[in-house]
């Protein structure tokens, strides 16, 4: 803290310039663009990707060596990771019920059955 | 546009408030002019980096939405315990119960835990200042404009009224027009980065800025509360932040991620709301852990019992409060497998803390315990909080579940946990580390007397909740002149009237104290009972808080210290310190991040965007930002150390 150098950062600015080029890429696609979803999906993952590698290398501390306490940018990326899949899977696990994309098949009936269920509740 | 489209217009207790709030408002600014101390709020608190101050400040803006909060529950209770008075109408009944939910989780717990940490964390560990002030800073008033945006919604664009979890589709554009919501999204996210930023500050702090010699596992139980809370803040904030984020899109730009049309999934914001949410919860109780921990073995003057095991169960609790998000949502209907799974994971968490409870019990076992009042507080929170963790593993069992939700079975569950818990916490560290903060101690025959009216008024108020739950009550419910509640809701009233008073007089007690308590004059206030750093310190602490930094091996250092007839101050040792200096930027930023939100609420995108250029630029200078801070000279040092140790 006590010696700042006042050069400008060029990896800094070079990594802000790519951050900013890469949103607006995905916003484009997914606004502007014609290709079809598929590839807006696609794409705007891979640039997810690219993003993340932007923020890690440029901005965070990854390149860091060892210290005392271990690899500490990779003890806290786990830490993320490890929430990231508890997010992802703990709401495909809890929220992927009585759902189909094909309306009217199978979705539909299960609600039938279940209103169904109820009224026989009422019944008692 | 003219003003009355914006103002709230035609309910009585509202222009009441405007009315109060414009003469509190002139009052102020009439004071601040005639004792011309504008530049002294300015120079002293404004701009200020010094974690004391900044934790003051929190300290008192969590008093005041405290007040605002328990003048809504005030005005829920008379309504309740008098239906046919017509005291309140159904519309300003949800926005009430909406912003007590609110202002008491986000805008008086958390500030009023986060304010003690900020105090005292840097004295129990030997820091100087938190690792980033200029950023601590910044946290605060976050933190200020986000409640203070909240805070207008009933006044001007009417107040949020969805409940305080805000469940899509209700919350949505189709279902909440107007700018209410809005209130909500856009306050809980500004004051949300201070948080974050404020679990990060803290968690750099303590984990690089510790005394020489002082391992993790020598660090007083508060600190390691609070570095456990802090993971928890810095891996749960980013989800409501993202929720927070979604809604915002969904009502202001016309998205579909929580709607009913479009393939929307309005689940999804339960889901994810409760994957902050309850963390949350664990957020605002495991510092409360921290705060009883100190108090405790303080005053039975004894080390902490199963110190490791204390620490250890925070650890696990935090791990497990990731897992058990489903909970408040069994009756969604995921199946009978899922809430199996949760419904385990929930009572898990049981066991943990248990541990925590027959550790402060064989803490206290055998002790001598000087019944003061912090104490009070403490030893009142383990029965009370136990009532709370009892309902709490009867609601986890997903089963019975399908009964107890949403009924007034549930109110009582949280008021038992987070009152006792959280609040007594509040106001136990409050009293207990007063006077470090303020060179004074609270005077105990009116810290008794607020003790056991609220006490009382607590469980007078709440423990009928529990069988007006059993007998069917749901929450959230306007109408309820329904004989057979009438009885158990106007008991109920009466105690929130009794915890209302003792607020009251804990109130007064803070002007007494002022006035007529006797000044400290050494820093180990409590008949020297204290067994910590911050206590090694004089009082009031010097601004650089260390002169000399102790070199720390164990737990309770300063304990030894007194034995061996040793202070931390060495004049032979004296360096120049490295201190931050102070800065307007903070304030600037965030009045801009501010505006650029209450453009957002009522969606006038050029103040919007006006006022995140200006946040933009500010955020700009700080880049070019070289100012280093200052050192305090040897000299100033030694006399600062004289005068306050009366060598």
């Amino acid at each position: 803290m006590a010696h700042s150098n006042k050069r400008v950062p060029m990896n800094h600015v070079i990594g802000f310039i790519l951050s900013l080029a890469m949103t607006l890429v995905a916003a484009w696609a997914a606004i502007g663009s014609d290709l079809p979803v598929r590839w807006v999906i696609i794409g705007i993952m891979i640039l997810a990707l690219l993003q993340a590698g932007v923020q890690l290398f440029m901005f965070m501390h990854v390149t860091e060596a060892e210290s005392g306490n271990g690899h500490v940018p990779w003890n806290m990326m786990f830490h993320g990771f490890a929430l990231a899949g508890i997010i992802v899977a703990g709401s495909l696990f809890t929220m992927s019920f009585g759902f189909d994309h094909n309306h009217g098949g199978d979705g539909g009936e299960q609600q039938h059955e279940q209103q169904h269920e109820q009224q026989d509740h009422s019944g008692h | 546009m003219h003003i009355t489209d914006i103002l709230v217009t035609g309910e009585p207790i509202i222009y009441g408030a405007m009315v109060s709030m414009a003469l509190v408002g002139i009052a102020l600014l009439f004071l601040l002019t005639y004792f011309k101390k504008w530049g002294w709020l300015w120079r002293e608190w404004l701009t200020t980096v010094d974690h004391k101050k900044i934790g003051v400040m929190y300290i008192l803006s969590a008093l005041l939405m405290l007040f605002r909060g328990g003048v809504d529950a005030m005005m829920m209770r008379v309504q309740l315990a008098f239906p046919d008075l017509g005291f309140l109408n159904s519309q300003h009944y949800n926005e009430i119960f909406t912003t007590h939910g609110t202002i008491m989780i986000i805008f008086m717990a958390m500030p009023f835990l986060i304010g003690l940490m900020n105090i005292i964390v840097p004295l129990q560990i030997g820091a100087r200042d938190f690792a980033f002030p200029y950023l601590n800073a910044l946290s605060f008033w976050s933190f200020f404009f986000g409640m203070a945006l909240f805070n207008i919604s009933f006044v001007i664009g009417g107040s949020p009224e969805a409940g305080w979890t805000s469940y899509t589709p209700l919350s949505g554009a189709a279902m909440s027009p107007g700018p209410g919501q809005n209130f909500y999204l856009m306050g809980l996210q500004l004051s949300g980065i201070g948080t974050l930023a404020t679990g990060i500050n803290l968690m750099v702090t303590i984990l690089k800025m510790r005394a020489p010699g002082m391992k993790l596992f020598h660090m007083p139980i508060f600190t390691w509360s609070t570095l456990v809370t802090c993971f928890i803040i810095v891996f749960a904030f980013p989800i409501l932040t993202v929720a927070l984020a979604l809604l915002t899109i969904d009502r202001i730009f016309g998205a579909q991620f929580f709607t009913l049309t479009g393939e929307g999934l309005p689940m999804m914001w339960a889901n994810l709301f409760w994957m902050w949410g309850h963390p949350e919860v664990y957020i605002v109780i495991l510092p409360a852990f921290g705060i009883f921990s100190e108090i405790i073995a303080t005053f039975a003057k004894k080390r902490l019992f199963g110190y490791h095991a204390m620490v250890w169960s925070m650890i696990i609790i935090a791990l497990l409060s990731f897992l058990v998000w489903v909970h408040h949502f069994f009756t969604m209907g995921a199946g009978a497998f899922v809430n199996s799974v949760f419904s385990i994971s929930t009572m898990l968490i049981a066991v943990p803390t248990g541990v925590k409870i027959f550790n402060w019990l064989a803490t206290l076992y055998k002790s001598k315990i000087e019944f003061t009042v912090p104490m009070l507080w403490s030893l009142a929170f383990i029965p009370s909080f136990i009532l709370g963790g009892v309902t709490g593993v009867m609601l986890g069992m997903a089963a019975a579940d399908y009964q107890f939700h949403n009924s007034y079975f549930l109110i009582a569950h949280f008021h038992y946990v987070l009152i006792a818990g959280t609040v007594f916490a509040c106001f136990a560290g409050l009293v207990f580390w007063y006077p470090k903060m303020f060179g004074h101690k609270m005077n105990e025959r009116l810290g008794k007397w607020a003790f056991w009216l609220f006490f009382f008024g607590f469980h007078v108020c709440f423990f009928p909740q529990y069988f007006l739950g059993l007998d069917g009550m749901p929450r959230r419910l306007f109408i309820t002149n329904v004989v057979e509640w009438l009885p158990l809701n106007v008991i109920s009233t009466v105690g929130a009237f009794g915890m209302g008073l003792g607020f009251i007089v804990f109130v007064y007690n803070v002007y007494y104290s002022f006035r007529y308590s006797e000044r400290e004059t050494t820093g180990d206030s409590w008949n020297g009972n204290g067994r910590t750093l911050e206590w090694a310190t004089t009082t009031p602490v010097p601004y650089y808080n260390f002169a000399t930094v102790p070199y720390v091996d164990e737990i309770d250092p300063y304990v030894r210290m007194k034995e061996e007839g040793k202070t931390t101050y060495e004049e032979s040792k004296v360096k120049p310190i490295h201190m931050p200096s102070y800065t307007g930027q903070p304030f600037i930023m965030m009045a801009f991040l501010g505006l650029a939100s209450f453009g957002l609420v009522f969606e006038w995108m050029y103040v919007a965007v006006f006022g995140l250029l200006g946040g933009i630029i500010m955020m700009i200078r700080r880049s070019f930002d070289y100012d280093d801070g200052y050192y305090v000279p040897v000299d100033e040092i030694k006399r600062t150390e004289k005068k306050a140790r009366g060598l």
